[in-house]
Formats: C-alpha cells, sequence, structure tokens
C-alpha cells in the first residue's frame, strides 16, 4: 500500500506510545513515592527491635547497586547494537543484562532470607513491613522487567532482521529498566545509606 | 480446595440479602434468556464485548453506571429508612452490621461503580469528537479499563451473596479495617474491587491524557480545545498522580492484612493517621477528578443553550488549572481533628477556602455566559442552573468547614454528609445527567423526551433539597454520622423523616428517567426525536459536524480548526459567503481491529480478585496464568489494525446523506 495515501489520526503513532510509556512511568514513580513517604514516617518504628541501620550491611548492597548499574550500561549497548541492526550482539548485551539483573534479584532475596533467618521479618515492626516493601516493591518491578527481557530474547532468536515491533518494545523496556535504576538510588540513599549513617554517627 | 470459602458464606436466614440475591439472579437470567430468544449471542460479542470503540465503550461504562446508580440509591433508601424508624425503642429492620455494610457500599458504589464509570463513559463519548480524533490513544487499553471496572463492581455485587461487603465506611479506616477488628471478606472484597478499578481507571487516566495531548486535530492549539476536553486534561492529570496513591496505600492495607504487616495496625509501631494521610491525598484529587468534568459539561451546555460564545474562556482554563493544583495540597481538612497543630491546619484551612476563588470565577463565567444570551431552557441547561445555586450553597458549607475550630465541631456530623452531598449530588450528578442528555444525540441518533425530562430535573432538585437541607441542621443539632439507631430525646427524629421524603421525591425522580428512556426509544424514529442534522442543539465544537449517530471512524476527513467553537465558526461562515461545499477528498482511514483480550484479562482479574479475596490460591494463580498468557498474546500480534478503503469511506458518508444508516 501506498503510505501516502493513508490518512492516519497520528503521523508518528510511535511517538504517540513512547509518550505514554513515560506518563505510566511517571505514575509510577508516584507509587514509589507513596512508599517512600511511608518509609520515611515508619522507618524509626522499630518496635524495640534493632534499627535498620544495624542490620544492613552497606557494602554488599553496593555489590548490589553495581550488578544493577553494571546492567544498565550493558543494556544501553544492546540498545545501540539494536540501532545498527546487529542482532546477534544485541542478542549477547541483552543475555549479559539479564544475568547481571538476575544477580541484582539473587543478592537482594539472600538479604531478605538472612533478615528472616535471623528473626528480622515483615512482622516484627512498622519499619520493617515498610523496609520490605518498599525495597521489595523495587524488587518485583526489577523482577518483572527481567522476565520481560527474557521473552524479547526468545522472540529476538526468532527473528532474522530485528522487527519493527521487537525494536520498540526493546525502547520501552530500557526506558523502564533506567527508571527502576533511579528508583534504586534513591532506595539505597534513603534506606541503606542514610539508616547507615544514622546508626554510625 | 476452596480456601475460606464454605457454603456457611451465602446468609440463607436472611431475607433482604437473600432476596436481592433472587433479584440479581431473575435479572442475570432474563438477560441471558433474552440472548438465547433473540440469538444475539454473536451481536454481543462482536459489536459491544470485544469492541474497542470509544463510543460503545462510552456507552457500556454509562450502562454500568446506571446499573449501579440503582443499587447505590437502593442502599441510600434502605439507610435513610432505617434512620427514620429506628428511635427509641424501635431499632428499625436492619441489624448494625448489615447497616455498616450498607453505608460502606453505597458510598463505594457511588463514588467508584457510579460516578467514575459515568465521568470515563461522558469522557468516551466526548473527548476523541471534540478534538477530531478517530479514537482514543489505545483503544485496547480503553477495552481493558473497561473491563476492569465492570468487573470490580460485579465483585462488590458478589459480597452481597457470597460473605459480606465491609463495614467500615467508604474509606476502610484502620485499625477498623485492619484483620484484628474486621476478620471477615469483607475489607479484602473491597480491597481488590478497588485495586482492580483503580488499575483501570489509571489505563484510562493515561490512555485519555495521551489522547488530548497528541491526538488533537489540525489547528487545534490547547487554548483552542472545548472546555470540557480542558477538564477532562486537568482530570485526567489527577487521576494519574492520585491513583498509583491508592494503589499503594490499599496495597499496604492488604499487606497488612495477609502477610501480618504493621503499617497501620494498633501494635508494633504501626500508624493509622499514616493511612488517612495516604488515602486522602488519593481522595481529595478523586473529588475533582469528578467535578471538573462536570464543569466541563456545564461549560459547553451554557454555551450552546445561550447561543454564545462561553464568558471569559482562558479565565475558565485557568480556573481549572489552579483547581487542579489546589486539590494536592488540601487533603488534611478531611481530618483537622488529627491535631496536627495549629499551624498545619491553618495552612491546610487556608488552602481550602483558595479554592473556592477560581470555583467563583467559573460560576461567574457561567451566569456571564447566560446574561444576554439567548438563552433556551431546555433539559440540559436546567440541570445546569440547578447546578449552579446548588452547588453555590454546598461550596459555602465547604468553606465553612475549611475553618479548623467550625470543622471540630461537625467533624464526622450529618452537617459533613450534607456538605459533599451538596456538591456531589448538585455537581457531579446533575452535571453528568446535563453531558447524557446532552450527548444522547450524538450517540444514539434521537433526543431524550424534554417534558419527562423536566419533570425528573423537578423531582430530584426537590427531592435533593427536602432529602438533604435537614442533614445540616441534624449536624448542627450533634448528630454524627453512620448512626444505626438514636435515643427519640434527641429531638432528631422528624428531620430524619422529611430527610426520608426527600428520597421518596427522589425515587419519583429516578423511576421518571427510566420511562424517560423508555419512551424516548419507543419514539426514536419520530421527527421530533430523531436527529437527522448531528446537530441537534445548534452545537459549537467539532463533534456535532459529524452525523448522529457518529459514524464508526467518527470524521471522513480529519477536521481543521482555527479558534475556539470550531463548528459554530464554519456554520457562520457558510452562513456568510462560501456558500457551495467543496467535495471532499476521502482518504484511507487507519482503524483498529476489534479484540477480545481487554474482556479476558478482565475477567480473568476478576477470578483473581474473587480468589485472593477468599485465599483460594491455586484458583488466583490459574488467573494470574491466564492474564499473563493473553497480555503477552496481545504484545505480540501483528494483525491488530486495518486501513478502511476511501471508497469505502466515500460510500458510507453518501449513505447517510441519502437517509441510510450501516452503523
Amino acid at each position: 500500500m501506498n503510505t501516502h495515501t493513508i490518512e492516519s489520526h497520528d503521523h508518528s503513532p510511535f511517538s504517540k506510545d513512547v509518550f505514554g510509556f513515560w506518563i505510566y512511568i511517571m505514575s509510577d514513580c508516584l507509587l514509589f513515592a507513596s512508599l517512600f513517604a511511608t518509609f520515611a514516617v515508619l522507618h524509626t518504628k522499630t518496635f524495640g527491635g534493632p534499627a535498620l541501620g544495624q542490620l544492613v550491611e552497606v557494602p554488599y548492597v553496593l555489590g548490589e547497586t553495581l550488578f544493577l548499574l553494571a546492567s544498565s550500561f550493558t543494556y544501553g549497548l544492546a540498545m545501540l547494537s539494536v540501532y545498527r541492526s546487529r542482532r546477534n550482539n544485541a542478542i549477547f548485551f541483552l543475555i549479559l543484562t539479564f544475568l547481571l539483573g538476575l544477580g541484582f534479584v539473587t543478592m537482594e532475596i539472600n538479604e531478605f532470607v538472612h533478615l528472616y533467618l535471623a528473626g528480622h521479618t515483615w512482622q516484627s515492626s512498622a519499619a520493617m513491613s515498610s523496609f520490605f516493601t518498599l525495597v521489595g516493591t523495587h524488587g518485583l518491578h526489577v523482577s518483572i522487567g527481567l522476565l520481560w527481557m527474557l521473552i524479547l530474547i526468545i522472540k529476538l532468536f526468532t527473528e532474522r532482521d530485528i522487527a519493527v515491533a521487537t525494536s520498540r518494545k526493546l525502547t520501552y523496556l530500557g526506558l523502564f529498566w533506567s527508571f527502576l535504576d533511579i528508583v534504586w538510588i534513591f532506595v539505597f540513599t534513603i534506606v541503606y545509606l542514610i539508616g547507615a549513617v544514622h546508626v554510625y554517627a | 480446595m476452596f480456601g475460606k470459602l464454605t457454603l456457611d458464606a451465602i446468609p440463607f436466614n436472611v431475607p433482604i440479602i437473600m432476596g436481592a440475591g433472587i433479584f440479581m439472579a431473575v435479572v442475570v437470567l432474563i438477560v441471558v434468556a433474552a440472548l438465547f430468544y433473540f440469538k444475539k449471542w454473536k451481536w454481543l460479542w462482536t459489536e459491544w464485548l470485544t469492541s474497542i470503540d470509544h463510543k460503545k465503550i462510552g456507552i457500556m461504562y454509562i450502562i454500568l453506571a446506571y446499573v449501579m446508580f440503582l443499587r447505590g440509591f437502593v442502599d441510600a433508601v434502605m439507610m435513610r429508612s432505617q434512620q427514620a424508624i429506628a428511635v427509641g425503642h424501635s431499632s428499625g429492620y436492619l441489624p448494625p452490621e448489615h447497616y455498616d455494610q450498607i453505608f460502606t457500599a453505597h458510598g463505594v458504589i457511588m463514588i467508584f461503580f457510579m460516578a467514575m464509570p459515568f465521568m470515563f463513559g461522558l469522557l468516551n463519548l466526548a473527548v476523541p469528537l471534540q478534538i477530531g480524533a478517530r479514537d482514543v490513544a489505545f483503544p485496547y487499553l480503553n477495552s481493558l479499563s473497561l473491563w476492569l471496572t465492570v468487573i470490580s463492581a460485579i465483585l462488590v455485587n458478589i459480597s452481597l451473596v457470597i460473605g459480606k461487603f465491609a463495614a467500615t465506611g467508604w474509606l476502610a479506616y484502620p485499625p477498623l479495617s485492619e484483620l484484628s477488628y474486621s476478620p471477615g471478606v469483607g475489607v479484602d472484597y473491597y480491597i481488590w474491587a478497588l485495586q482492580i478499578s483503580g488499575i483501570g481507571s489509571l489505563l484510562s487516566g493515561i490512555n485519555f491524557f495521551v489522547t488530548i495531548i497528541k491526538m488533537r486535530c489540525p489547528g487545534m492549539t490547547l487554548m483552542k480545545m472545548p472546555v470540557f476536553t480542558w477538564t477532562a486534561l486537568c482530570a485526567m492529570i489527577l487521576v494519574i498522580l492520585a491513583f498509583p496513591i491508592l494503589a499503594a496505600t490499599l496495597g499496604m492495607l492488604l499487606f497488612d492484612r495477609l502477610f501480618g504487616m504493621h503499617f497501620f495496625t494498633m501494635t508494633a509501631g504501626g500508624n493509622m493517621m499514616m493511612y488517612i494521610n495516604l488515602i486522602w491525598a488519593w481522595g481529595h484529587p478523586e473529588v475533582y477528578i469528578l467535578i471538573l468534568p462536570a464543569f466541563g459539561v456545564f461549560s459547553e451546555v451554557v454555551a450552546t443553550f445561550s447561543r454564545k460564545r462561553l464568558f471569559g474562556y482562558a479565565t475558565m482554563v485557568g480556573a481549572t488549572v489552579v483547581i487542579a493544583f489546589l486539590s494536592f495540597v488540601v487533603w488534611l481538612h478531611h481530618f483537622f481533628t488529627m491535631g496536627a497543630g495549629a499551624n498545619v491546619n491553618a495552612f491546610f484551612g487556608i488552602a481550602t477556602m483558595i479554592i473556592a476563588i477560581p470555583t467563583g470565577v467559573k460560576i461567574f463565567n457561567w451566569l456571564f455566559t447566560m446574561y444576554r444570551g439567548r438563552v433556551t431552557y431546555s433539559t440540559p441547561m436546567l440541570w445546569t442552573i440547578g447546578f449552579i445555586i446548588t452547588f453555590a450553597i454546598g461550596g459555602m458549607s465547604g468553606v465553612l468547614m475549611a475553618v479548623p475550630g467550625i470543622d471540630f465541631q461537625v467533624h464526622n456530623s450529618l452537617f459533613l454528609i450534607a456538605h459533599f452531598h451538596n456538591v456531589i449530588i448538585g455537581g457531579v450528578v446533575f452535571g453528568y445527567f446535563a453531558g447524557f442528555i446532552y450527548w444522547f444525540p450524538k450517540t444514539f441518533g434521537f433526543k431524550l423526551n424534554e417534558k419527562i425530562g423536566r419533570y425528573v430535573f423537578a423531582c430530584w432538585f426537590i427531592g435533593f433539597y427536602v432529602a438533604f437541607m435537614p442533614l445540616y441542621i441534624l449536624g448542627l443539632m450533634g448528630m454524627t454520622r453512620r448512626l444505626n439507631h438514636y435515643p427519640a430525646s434527641t429531638g432528631w427524629h422528624p428531620y430524619l423523616v422529611v430527610a426520608a421524603i426527600g428520597v421518596a421525591i427522589i425515587a419519583c425522580g429516578i423511576l421518571l428517567q427510566i420511562i424517560q428512556l423508555l419512551v424516548s426509544i419507543k419514539h426514536r424514529n419520530d421527527p421530533d426525536y430523531k436527529d437527522t442534522t448531528g446537530d441537534p442543539w445548534d452545537g459549537r465544537t467539532l463533534e456535532w459536524s459529524i452525523p448522529s449517530p457518529a459514524p464508526f471512524y467518527n470524521f471522513a476527513v480529519t477536521p481543521e480548526v482555527h479558534g475556539i467553537d470550531a463548528y459554530w465558526e464554519t456554520k457562520e461562515r457558510l452562513k456568510h459567503g462560501s456558500s457551495a461545499k467543496e467535495k471532499p477528498h476521502y482518504k484511507d482511514i487507519h482503524m483498529p481491529k476489534n479484540t477480545a483480550a481487554g474482556f479476558i484479562i478482565g475477567m480473568a482479574f476478576g477470578v483473581f480478585g474473587f480468589a485472593m479475596t477468599w485465599h483460594i490460591f491455586w484458583l488466583a494463580g490459574v488467573a494470574g496464568i491466564v492474564i499473563f498468557a493473553t497480555i503477552l498474546r496481545r504484545a505480540f500480534d501483528p494483525h491488530i489494525d486495518y486501513y478502511l478503503k476511501a471508497k469505502d469511506v466515500e460510500k458510507f458518508e453518501n449513505d447517510f446523506a441519502n437517509g441510510v444508516r450501516h452503523y
């Protein structure tokens, strides 16, 4: 079909979709903002238990952070490969991103399990409830991102050339992934660093 | 196997509930039987359930709103009749635990399943047509939003028969809504119904925001948009900013109940005021989400029926934006009694009072639009005038309560109930009724009966004052809200009897509305009713430039606009001079295909919510897999659109000109 005869209500439907995705991310920011606000109010309500800063190991979480930041870098490399239509490179960097993201989630789960086994559960106090919910909600977002990434990697394997639809989906995932990075920076600062400062200062 | 669900969950021994349950079952059976009898299943599936046409989705939203409105109104009748008789030695006919569910259900249904669907219904009917668009930005998400809302409403109704609904009041304040004080499934039904419909509202908010920002026709700059679209835009911004807070808040309450967390509990450091702050940080913008589009309807109606351009368009837009902003900085006025201190209360009190200024600007704009206009007192205009009077009174009682000292006296009294019904019925309900009548011919191709419509308005207007003015007095006499029973010595009884009479008058209005609809459908082809021109009110905006009912592709040729009231200007131009219309140049139109994905995901979410309410986790897992698989399938489905050929568009348009309808 000759594209000049087509009258679409929007001449760049893709820009509409990306814009919509941005707005979704903005609304997700508000979800996290609510959880941050709750954490800010409740993080000292330990109900006689130890302060959060005494329970978390900042160097360990720094490692976690580096995993996530590195995954954003490799995702960027994957997108560059997509733009240059280098399918194999894109798959390689996406798998690398996936593994780094998986490392992040695994470390987080490990931290949670350790806290749980030490008797510091989400039932212990309001502070622990807000800690597990805030960090866990971020972890859940990352996990959903990983699932999505896995699906797109499989999809890429089935395509000889990267389809336009797939490259768009990768763009959305990229936005999502960077967003989770930024949220994590706040989680790391507000939950872990400030918590540690309170304890050691 | 079935979690907490046993046969005991069905209250066979409560006649009122079983009666309601049997009534619902009979209605469903009649509908199903009718579908079989008239062989309409395929029609229902292809034309409605899987439709992603914004006009049909709008109609379905409004049907949902009206059905739930009747349910919510029955709750109101029960409360009013209970309070009218439960005085002194009589304890009325509703036991406290049932009465508590009724006032909770009334509030939840009227806000979430009457007002919200009605609002989104009107947006769907009018916004794309007003901005000259072919559809919304994401038609499939639009369908998904609808079905998420429908299934949540169904969940609330299921709770009537299977188990209980929350008995906590419509915002489910903890610690009452915590597991220790509400161990049943009522609050879980509440949480899941609101969570699921909240996702739907959020998706709709994003959808319409992107639609309005990105899909306006050429020439329609922001300051040339119809005012209804402007108010919709501001309301959608509020949806996008407020609904995530609701999701987070209800999520935390759910975690308290499901995982034994301590966000809002009495023990282990929980803080229930955190919930109350968060829920009102959503709740206050929510009431503006509802009222702003109503303001938009009044602006359209008053300009159309005064045959004048809206007075002070720019100030109207400015006032809308200011109200939208202020709605986020007043939430604490819902609980001045929290004891946040004089300075905090003063800030929120003053911020609340400031809202009266932009609202006053709007009221004067509407009045000045009517001033020296050629006003036609048709029914939408009657609702508008009724609104201006009623809303001014309700607004004044609001400013009164914005004074923290006064609020301490009337907090949680019937004065508050009178105030918010004063603004919600006088503002939101009157506005949506006006909008429904106004856009009805555009949607269905015929007008509603005007004469019965006047009686409807009279019943509602008088009934409202009779029902709610006594509540102001009762509030000042010290009657608190949600009372099941009270001593005769309070002297409240006569006022409550008057209020019950008011509800009876409103009931007449509702009955007449149903009659009005039936009479109008019966006479839909009469010349008095049928809208042959597409412009029955001599309208001003683009939706009136196309046939009624609007073709499924909306605009055969994308319009171009040069000013506010685009269609009015076109009509003026045609009157003076350039008489001969050019033959339009049709092009192929890019159209989305219908999809069942939204319907399937919606239904699966309903199963998920039900299963989570009853802790049937395997079923929740199955529903989750269905949801995930459907999303995935849709995401990788390449066949989601098609092109409507130019020659077909031409045929449709010519047929319409000759009086033949295909749609």
